[in-house]
């Protein structure tokens, strides 16, 4: 059976939504960091089922870089919350408002 | 160009090389050293400027008019400015004299400076004075003139405050430089009016541009120009600097302040005759100016008993002749004065400074006296700078004196009232002689009134100082020689006539009258002298100028020089300051300092506003970043973009 590319797509804007969403209730930075990865990863599967249905290496080729970015910021990311753990309890993000203007 | 003048750049480049050497080598260089670099540096650029002479003489009489365009310096919109230079004959006849008596007075000054604190200070300045100057004349744009224009500016106030310790020194270098000040302002005015209306500040195309101007601004153009000359050349109220500039090493005033920079006024309106020649009424305002300045001058010079200050109203005093003459015209015969005058007063200044220098820097005439059995040489040389300044035959005073009184009378049509000029203008030939008599009589004859001061024998210089005065002196006795008024021999005259393109030569209808002319002019010169030997036959009397006590209150007048100096120190500190205080209340901190701290307190104002959307909460961040997307996004898909 062949499974429709619009399926797909439903997939991945519902993970993008489920990943915004918790961006922006949760409150914990490391299942922030999470769901910022989710909607990467949404973006990377609406990419691959674009690349299929327009019969087009490009959008293959883009999840690439998205993989290669979304580790550089994984690296990045997790050594912030590693170091913010070390000074402080717990890694509340309403808590880190230090640059605020 | 087929016919290249590369060599032309070596002139100023000379005094420039001395200067950077004597700069950059300040601490390895000592005395002498340092004087014979710029010495030599002037004697090269002499012998390039000689060069470029006898080029130019090989040239086409109506191709000696070369532009070097040079290397661009600035670009704006229509406007171009270059490191150009004009190679001329008036430009190459003013770097002659410049580089010659500068050369002349740099070898006097490494004697006048022996053991002097600052030796090589003192030369790298005066290099950097003949170089500026040197850009001055040799300028291709009114843009680059100004730059050697406040160049020498920069060099007077310099030298002048070059013994600064002196409160006094640091005063009078100020005061020249605010005084120049009020003429580079009509300078600068004066360019922009050409510029806006000719377009261009290229000497050669706004010259010939000048005559398709309006007479009311070539008029404007002509009197802004005259107030920066007026300011440089000490004409008018502005000549208070003048004297006070005395405070500075005697070579630099007869360098800077009587033979070169002091003529750049001169020479600026003489190269700008154009506009003058579509302004009568500002050769009206020049002529008359520089006539009253010369009578002015000349009475304060008779009763001063400072042996440089003399020289120095002197020098005004002879400025103002220059003056006369361009006024009516008479640019050749203003040209050939300033030539002259800036050997005999080169001259005499320099044996000024021989003589302080033989009596331990004493400047008071009232204790000297006798000194010419001490001092032959300075004393012999003297004499001629007199006789040349007092205009009698043959010595070069006459011969440009005559020249500009010859013209005053005949070629005044284009100015009112020249008779009057002339009648001041004679008036104050036999002031001059008389004056500079008394000088004589006063320093070199009569009673020795130096032995309470002085507990030796006054001494003559050494060889390194009388071997200019020499070469000057004989210069003051033939200078005369390059403009005779003969047919044939009017050497300045034809060799200048295609810098001034279209300007008549002003001369004597005939013989008998030149000649009845002539006479008077030296029957002038001759009672003023022997006046002055009659009245000052004794030097002093009993200790008391007897001059000063004939003249009685108008000698005391005299003395104050007029009240000008008071006058203008009144003006500028009451309602000048007034005018200053209200400026810089109400426009200054009010309007400018108003709009310029408005445009910080507005960008401050919205920032504060702004500021609060930076919450810190980075969830907050992602919510407008979230909203933003999903806004575009609709706008796009009701727009069908995507």
């Amino acid at each position: 059976m062949k499974v429709p590319g619009s399926y797909y797509l439903v997939v991945a804007a519902a993970m993008f939504c489920i990943g915004a969403i918790g961006l922006l209730i949760r409150r914990n930075a490391l299942v922030m960091f999470m769901c910022v990865e989710l909607m990467l990863n949404a973006v990377n599967l609406t990419f691959v089922t674009f690349a299929r249905m327009l019969d087009d290496i490009g959008g293959q080729v883009f999840v690439f870089f998205t993989l290669v970015v979304a580790a550089a910021e994984v690296v990045i990311g997790l050594a912030l919350i590693v170091s913010i753990f070390r000074r402080r309890q717990g890694a509340t993000a309403d808590d880190l408002n230090v640059l605020r203007g | 160009m087929s016919e290249s003048l590369t060599v032309a750049w070596l002139i100023p480049a000379f005094p420039l090389v001395g200067f950077l050497v004597l700069f950059l080598g300040r601490r390895q260089l000592k005395e002498p050293v340092s004087g014979w670099i710029a010495t030599l540096m002037m004697a090269g650029s002499f012998v390039s400027g000689v060069a470029t002479w006898l080029k130019l003489m090989s040239f086409d009489e109506h191709q000696r008019e070369v532009v070097l365009k040079g290397v661009e310096w600035m670009r704006a919109g229509g406007f171009s400015g270059r490191f150009g230079l004009l190679v001329d004959p008036l430009s190459i006849t003013m770097v002659l004299f410049v580089t010659g008596v500068g050369a002349l007075i740099h070898l006097y000054s490494i004697g006048y400076m022996h053991g002097q604190e600052r030796f090589t200070r003192f030369f790298t300045f005066l290099n950097m004075f003949a170089f500026s100057m040197l850009v001055l004349v040799l300028a291709g744009n009114y843009l680059l003139v100004f730059l050697g224009w406040e160049g020498v500016g920069l060099c007077s106030y310099l030298l002048i405050s070059f013994w600064f310790e002196k409160p006094s020194a640091a005063r009078a270098g100020k005061k020249a430089f605010v005084a120049n000040r009020v003429g580079d302002f009509g300078f600068m005015l004066a360019m922009f009016l050409i510029f806006s209306h000719l377009g261009t500040l290229d000497l050669p195309s706004a010259l010939t541009g000048a005559g398709h101007l309006s007479a009311g601004t070539a008029t404007a153009v002509a009197l802004l120009l005259y107030l920066a000359a007026a300011g440089k050349s000490a004409q008018g109220p502005l000549f208070v600097w003048l004297p006070d500039a005395m405070e500075g090493p005697t070579p630099v005033s007869a360098l800077i302040h009587a033979a070169t920079m002091v003529t750049a006024g001169v020479y600026l309106l003489v190269r700008s005759h154009p506009f003058l020649e579509h302004a009568p009424a500002a050769g009206d305002v020049v002529a008359w100016v520089g006539a009253l300045t010369a009578l002015v001058a000349a009475t304060i010079a008779l009763v001063n008993n400072d042996i440089k200050r003399v020289l120095a109203y002197s020098t005004i005093s002879q400025l103002g002749y220059m003056f006369l003459a361009v006024g009516v015209g008479a640019y050749v015969a203003a040209i050939f004065h300033m030539v002259t005058h800036a050997f005999f007063k080169a001259l005499m200044f320099l044996g000024a400074g021989s003589v302080m220098h033989g009596m331990e820097d004493e400047q008071d005439m009232r204790v000297m006296g006798g000194l010419k059995k001490f001092m032959p040489i300075t004393a012999t040389t003297f004499i001629f700078g007199w006789l040349a300044i007092a205009g009698i035959v043959p010595f070069a005073g006459f011969w440009s004196k005559d020249e500009i009184l010859a013209s005053v009378w005949v070629g005044g049509e284009g100015v009112s009232a020249h008779y009057i000029l002339w009648g001041i203008g004679a008036l104050t030939a036999f002031l001059t002689a008389f004056y500079m008599t008394r000088q004589v009589r006063l320093v070199f004859y009569g009673e020795e009134r130096w032995h309470k001061r002085l507990h030796h024998d006054p001494h003559e210089s050494p060889k390194i100082m009388t071997t200019p005065l020499v070469v000057l002196a004989a210069l003051s006795l033939i200078g005369g020689a390059i403009n005779l008024p003969k047919e044939g021999l009017k050497f300045l005259a034809e060799w200048l006539a295609p810098a001034l393109p279209g300007i008549e030569p002003l001369e004597v209808h005939s013989f008998g009258q030149g000649f009845v002319l002539s006479t008077v002019a030296v029957a002038l010169g001759a009672i003023g002298i022997a006046w002055g030997v009659a009245v000052y036959r004794r030097g002093l009397t009993n200790g008391e100028d007897p001059m000063l006590a004939r003249l009685g209150g108008l000698g005391r007048f005299f003395d104050r020089g007029w009240g000008i100096d008071p006058a203008v120190s009144y003006f500028v500190d009451r309602p000048g300051r007034k005018a200053a205080e209200v400026l810089s209340q109400s426009v200054d901190q009010g309007l400018i300092d108003g709009a310029v701290n408005g445009v910080a307190a507005v960008v401050a104002g919205l920032g504060r506003q702004v500021r609060r959307a930076q919450t810190g909460f980075v969830r907050n961040y992602a919510l407008t970043l979230l909203s933003g997307a999903t806004v575009l996004l609709f706008v796009f898909l009701l727009r069908g973009a995507v």
